[in-house]
Order: structure tokens, then C-alpha cells, then sequence
């Protein structure tokens, strides 16, 4: 077994760990899991930045040229984003969610084909690793959006239609959950927009076009206009709530095809296919 | 020495008869001392509630001393013991100790996880410490069941959800806004329970409170009791933007507060929530009004759902409670069954021999002796092992029958550094249950 693959291991046991733990805090309502559950994160993020330096270090570029890198980034991203957000809402209904959708992301990314072929030389850039970090960790504060906007439709739901389930004493306040739903937001969408520029100075330096409106393309601007016009609702005309948590989980359902839809069912530069073929 | 629990409760009397046999809470000094004088009964505390009367004692002989405090209970309230008898329960052994935890948790109580019980029983302690009617048993056992109650408070959710009404009304409020500090309340009317209510909101740190009134001087004089600000009745509409939980009990006939006003409102504040508790019958906010973005609307049939809720989560967190409670009992026993005075003179005899031989073998280790040196010296030793603990022994021996023997069997055990024994294995406790 190489090394990455033990790091890689490694670090799927600490997010599958926190899981069960924030599981046990949030479900059986045990204080001591959740507490340990955030340093069992902390320390999968740990394992995964050595893999990634190492990984770095190995192939000479940056490691998210295939479905299985990058998957295992983005699940890294996720980590590090709630671990960011965690400072000050020290939720674990959040790190729940956050730690599961790690998993997930973690077991999409192990069975994924990680085959390293000859690397497209326009990977060779710095704009690169720009792009692609720009875009995760952005894709990751919407995830905690998405998180709280779900989470938030379902206690709003409780709470109007008074009728409790277990979830309501489990689940934190209405305020709280917006204000996640608005700091996600503040977060993601510079970062969005830093990744869409960087991408497009990056297609400039190598291809000489700036744009080229290939289906990922297109669909990340879409989406970034669905995260725009709900950071402008709330800017200027006071959404909140309920249509804020809509509006974030939309956004999300967008970015996830245009983060696995893309790649799996259109075709273009962005596939994975596309960055082993001669560039055209 | 077993542990003795005699009384009644909300479970099995009703408040007629509740109400009989209750304990002047000013003058405990007489019962308890009556208590104490029964001869089966070497310890005891009288806690006496509006829901329960119940005598903890100690005692030899169980059986006897149950009788004994039957009927003092009745004797002293002057009842005839038929009159109760139906109504009460008596446990011993493991089901006593479990009861008295049990109730000190508020697991027995009429709202599961109400917190006055706690304080009830360490006021009922401290009457039986000041009257010298508490003895080692029941101190050390009050002090598990104060330390048990207090486990169970921080490690179980048992009394997080609020069971009153306008509690309940406080609680919705976090789950809305989460931090009230800024907040603005304004009461419409007034009430019992929206003053009470109020007051629960002030108490949790609310930022403002304006009041309105038909009659104005009422809403002055209440605003001026809550350090706030009356609003005419005739223009409070107007300020309702800027208000985010609003309380209302009138006695008006129709709707004071209509759902186009209030979609007005919500515009105003730019869709910052509301939270509107109507307790009037009939009702004063039309209740459309929980149909529009960021408003919750709860009347008192709605909060009187949350209180049913909260009780059934409580319930749920009592088998937790219950679980540490069985943990404590196995901890409790423990301690108890080390009174047991066989043991403790077996144990005794145990440390000693094991002290005299290591000290013999390493003298005889040095000098060298022969035989008969060896022998001399094992036989001094011996005796002197034998001589010393003569007099502690006829005394252990005799304490089973002293009024104070359990002191002295502790006093040793402390004294010697005795392991206490496992508790696990049966006989210990059957040992404290039944062997007296």
C-alpha cells in the first residue's frame, strides 16, 4: 500500500469517526463525543494536507487532475471550511452534517478511477492550483449554506406548524442558522468569483481566450448569478429566512451539477478526459 | 443496617389526604424526635412536601421499625391508621435507596425534572443535621442522593424544556431569535399570565418593553413596574415594526391585530421575524397571521402542545437518569455493606497478619536465627498481633447492638486502610439488605 493511500485511509477513519461522534452528541446528546468529534476533524484535515504536500511533492502538480483527487479535495475543503466556521457557532448539528458529507465525498472519491496519466501541460500553471482552490473551498461555504438552509427549512416548518420531532430540541435557533446561511454566503461568493477569474485568466494564458462557454462554464455562471441575486436580496432588500434558505439550496443543487454534472455528463475542456488530451 | 423509606406521595393519596399528614416545616423539631425514640429506628429525616410526606430511617429490623413509622405517621397526625394505611408504601434495602434517589433526581415528581424537589429534601436534611436525628448512614446517603441529583441534572437533558406556559412562550422565543438581549416586547393588555410571562422574558435579559392598554393609565402604571414605556392604544400599531415579540391577552371581542396589518408590519421591518403569543380567549391576533414569512404565531392551545412536548422529551431523558441512578446504587452499596461488622473484624485480622509476617521475614531475612529463635519471635509477634486487636474486636462485636456501631466500624475501616469489598459479588448486597 503506498503512503498516499494509507493517508488517504487515514484520514476517511477521522471523518468517518467524527461522524459517529457528532452522531452520538447530536442523537444520544452526549457532551464529551462532540468535543472530541471537532479534534478527530482537525486531525483527518491534518492527515490530508500531508498527503496533498507529499502528493504535490511526487507528481509536481497540483493533485485534483482526476475525479478521485479532486473529490478527496473537496471533501477536504468541506473539513476545513466547518472547522473555520466551527470558531465561532461551535454547532455540531453543523459538524454532524458537514463530517457525513465528508464521508460521502471521501467514499465517492475512493472508488473513483485515480489512474495518473501523462498530465495535459496546460495543468503546468500557477493559475491552477488558484483556480481550483478558489473554486473548493468557495464550493464548501455553500455547502454550509445548503446545510443551514436545510436545516433551518425544517425547524421553520416546526416551529409554524407546532408540531415537534425529536430534531427541534436537537436543532439550533432560526437566528443562527440564517446567520450561517448569510456567513456562508459572504464567504462563498468572493471566493466563487475569485475562482471564475482566476479560471479565466488561466484559459487566457494557455488557450488566449478568456471565455469560452463550454458547459461548465456556463453553469458556474449561472449559478453565480443565483448566489448573486440572493447576496443582493439580502444586501438591499431584506430576504431572509425561509426564501434565503431556498435561494442557498437552489445555489447548491446548481453548483453540484455543475461540479459532478459537468464533468460526468457533458462534455468539454473542464472533464477530466479533457486535461489528459492534447488542448485544442 | 438497612435503609427505610416510609411515606406517601401524589402517586397514591389524594391532597386531602396529603394534606393530613404533612410536617410544619417550622416545627420539625418534635416529629423527628418522636421519630428518633421509636426502638427499631436508629436514624431518621422527615420530608414533607405539598406532594409527598415521606419518613427516611435506618434500622436493624426492618420489619418491626416499617410498623413503627406507620404508625407514627398516623399517631402524630392524630389519624387512624386505617385512615392512610391504603396510601402508603414502605421499601427497604435496594428499593428504598432507589426510591430516595430517585426522588431527589425529580423522576418521582408530578412534572418530571421540576428543580424545587432538590431543595425540598436539603431543607427536610437540614432539619434532621440542626435536631441530631441524622446519623452516618442517612448523612453520607443524603450526600450520594444530593451528588446523584445533580449527575443526572448536568449529564441528562431532564429539565431543559420549559413545562410551563409561559415559559414555554420564553423558550420559542431562543429557538426564534436565539439571543433575546436585543430585543423588544410589547404587551397588549394585561393578565396574569402575560404579566408572568413578561416577567420571564425581562428576567432573560429582554432589551425593551413597551405597554399598551384601553385604559391608559393601566398600561403607565404596568410599564412602570417593568422599567418600560406605555403606547397609547390608539397608535400601538404603529410601533409594532420595531417590536419582536409581542404578547397578548385583551378581553376584546374581535381581532386586535388583523393579517394584512401584520404583512404590513413584517414589510416595515424588512422581514426580520416576529414572535406573537396571543393568550386571550377569544382570540386577539387573527390567526392567518402564522401563514406569512417569519411570523409565529402560538396561542395558548399551541403553547399548551410545546409544554405537552417538552414533557415527553423530559420522559425520555429520565431513563437516562434512571440508568445513573442504577450505576449509583452499586456505588452506594458498596460503601454500606463495609458496616457489616464480620467482615470488617475479617479484614481487620487480614491487614494485621499480612503486616506481621513481611515484618517477621525480613527480621529473620537479617539475623540469621535458628529454629528456635524463629519460632520465639513468630510466637511474639503472633501474640502481640493477637493482644492488640482484642479490645477492637469485642468492640466491633458489640456494635452491631450500639446505637452508634456503624461510627466505629467506619472509624476502623478509615483507620486501617480496609479495601472495601467488591460489590458486585452477591453477597454484598445481600449482605446490607437483608442480614440485620
Amino acid at each position: 500500500m503506498s503512503i498516499h493511500i494509507i493517508l488517504f485511509k487515514s484520514a476517511l477513519l477521522c471523518y468517518l469517526a467524527a461522524t459517529v461522534l457528532y452522531l452520538l452528541h447530536v442523537v444520544a446528546r452526549k457532551e464529551k463525543p462532540g468535543k472530541i468529534a471537532r479534534w478527530v476533524l482537525l486531525g483527518g484535515a491534518l492527515v490530508q494536507l500531508v498527503s496533498f504536500v507529499l502528493r504535490f511533492a511526487q507528481v509536481g502538480h497540483t493533485p485534483v487532475t482526476n475525479m478521485h483527487e479532486s473529490l478527496s479535495f473537496f471533501a477536504w475543503c468541506l473539513v476545513v471550511i466547518f472547522l473555520f466556521f466551527d470558531l465561532r457557532y461551535r454547532l455540531s448539528v453543523m459538524g454532524a452534517f458537514s463530517s457525513v458529507l465528508a464521508v460521502i465525498t471521501m467514499l465517492g472519491s475512493g472508488i473513483a478511477p485515480r489512474a495518473v496519466e501523462p498530465l495535459n501541460p496546460a495543468l503546468n500553471s500557477w493559475w491552477f492550483p488558484l483556480h481550483v482552490t478558489f473554486a473548493f473551498l468557495g464550493n464548501a461555504a455553500f455547502a454550509m449554506a445548503f446545510g443551514a438552509g436545510v436545516m433551518y427549512l425544517l425547524q421553520d416548518r416546526m416551529l409554524k406548524s407546532k408540531r415537534f420531532s425529536a430534531l427541534y430540541y436537537r436543532l439550533p435557533s432560526l437566528d443562527t442558522l440564517d446567520s450561517i446561511n448569510y456567513r456562508a454566503l459572504t464567504f462563498g461568493f468572493p471566493l466563487m468569483t475569485l475562482g471564475i477569474i482566476s479560471g479565466a485568466a488561466w484559459a487566457e494564458s494557455v488557450w488566449g481566450t478568456y471565455w469560452s462557454w463550454d458547459p461548465k462554464e456556463t453553469w458556474a455562471l449561472m449559478t453565480w448569478f443565483v448566489y448573486a441575486a440572493l447576496l443582493h436580496g439580502r444586501l438591499s432588500i431584506g430576504w431572509r429566512g425561509r426564501r434565503a434558505a431556498i435561494f442557498a439550496i437552489i445555489g447548491f443543487i446548481c453548483l453540484l451539477f455543475t461540479f459532478l454534472g459537468a464533468n460526468l455528463l457533458l462534455n468539454g475542456m473542464h472533464t477530466f478526459e479533457a486535461f489528459q488530451s492534447t488542448p485544442y | 443496617m438497612n435503609i427505610l423509606v416510609v411515606g406517601l406521595s401524589h402517586n397514591t393519596a389524594p391532597v386531602e389526604i396529603r394534606e393530613k399528614v404533612a410536617f410544619s416545616p417550622t416545627a420539625m423539631a418534635e416529629p423527628l424526635q418522636q421519630m428518633l425514640a421509636l426502638d427499631a429506628v436508629n436514624e431518621g429525616i422527615i420530608v414533607s412536601t405539598c406532594n409527598r410526606v415521606e419518613l427516611y430511617a435506618t434500622s436493624r429490623e426492618p420489619e418491626r421499625a416499617i410498623i413503627q413509622l406507620q404508625h407514627f405517621l398516623a399517631d402524630f397526625h392524630k389519624l387512624s391508621f386505617e385512615r392512610i394505611e391504603e396510601h402508603l408504601y414502605d421499601l427497604h434495602g435496594e428499593d428504598a435507596i432507589r426510591h430516595v434517589l430517585r426522588v431527589a433526581a425529580s423522576l418521582d415528581s408530578m412534572i418530571i425534572g421540576e428543580p424545587q424537589i432538590l431543595g425540598q429534601i436539603k431543607t427536610a436534611y437540614g432539619y434532621a443535621s440542626e435536631f441530631k436525628t441524622a446519623g452516618l448512614i442517612l448523612n453520607r446517603f443524603m450526600h450520594k442522593a444530593f451528588s446523584v441529583a445533580k449527575r443526572v441534572r448536568t449529564e441528562t437533558a431532564i429539565a431543559s424544556n420549559a413545562v410551563s406556559v409561559s415559559f414555554a412562550a420564553v423558550e420559542l422565543a431562543r429557538k426564534i431569535f436565539s439571543n433575546l438581549e436585543d430585543k423588544t416586547v410589547m404587551l397588549i393588555g394585561a393578565g396574569e399570565m402575560c404579566e408572568l410571562a413578561a416577567r420571564h422574558f425581562i428576567n432573560n435579559g429582554i432589551a425593551e418593553v413597551l405597554v399598551t392598554n384601553r385604559t391608559f393609565s393601566r398600561a403607565e402604571k404596568l410599564a412602570a413596574e417593568f422599567n418600560g414605556r406605555a403606547v397609547s392604544f390608539e397608535n400601538f400599531r404603529d410601533q409594532l415594526h420595531q417590536v419582536d415579540i409581542v404578547l397578548s391577552s385583551t378581553g376584546a371581542p374581535d381581532y386586535v391585530l388583523e393579517a394584512k396589518k401584520l404583512s404590513e408590519v413584517i414589510r416595515l421591518r424588512r422581514n426580520k421575524p416576529m414572535f406573537l403569543i396571543d393568550i386571550a380567549v377569544p382570540r386577539d391576533i387573527d390567526p392567518k397571521a402564522n401563514k406569512i414569512d417569519n411570523i409565529y404565531l402560538y396561542d395558548v392551545d399551541d403553547l399548551q402542545g410545546v409544554v405537552q412536548a417538552n414533557l415527553k422529551e423530559r420522559k425520555k431523558e429520565a431513563d437516562k437518569a434512571e440508568a445513573i441512578i442504577n450505576e449509583e446504587i452499586v456505588q452506594f452499596y458498596r460503601w454500606l455493606s463495609t458496616l457489616e461488622v464480620k467482615p470488617t473484624i475479617v479484614a481487620l485480622r487480614r491487614k494485621l497478619e499480612e503486616l506481621r509476617q513481611t515484618e517477621v521475614k525480613k527480621t529473620l531475612a537479617n539475623l540469621s536465627a535458628d529454629d528456635k529463635t524463629a519460632k520465639s519471635i513468630d510466637a511474639l509477634t503472633r501474640a502481640l498481633v493477637n493482644k492488640i486487636l482484642h479490645q477492637p474486636t469485642s468492640i466491633l462485636k458489640d456494635a452491631q447492638n450500639s446505637e452508634d456501631g456503624d461510627a466505629y466500624i467506619d472509624a476502623v475501616r478509615t483507620l486501617f486502610d480496609l479495601p472495601v469489598p467488591v460489590a458486585d459479588d452477591s453477597t454484598a448486597t445481600d449482605g446490607a439488605g437483608q442480614k440485620d
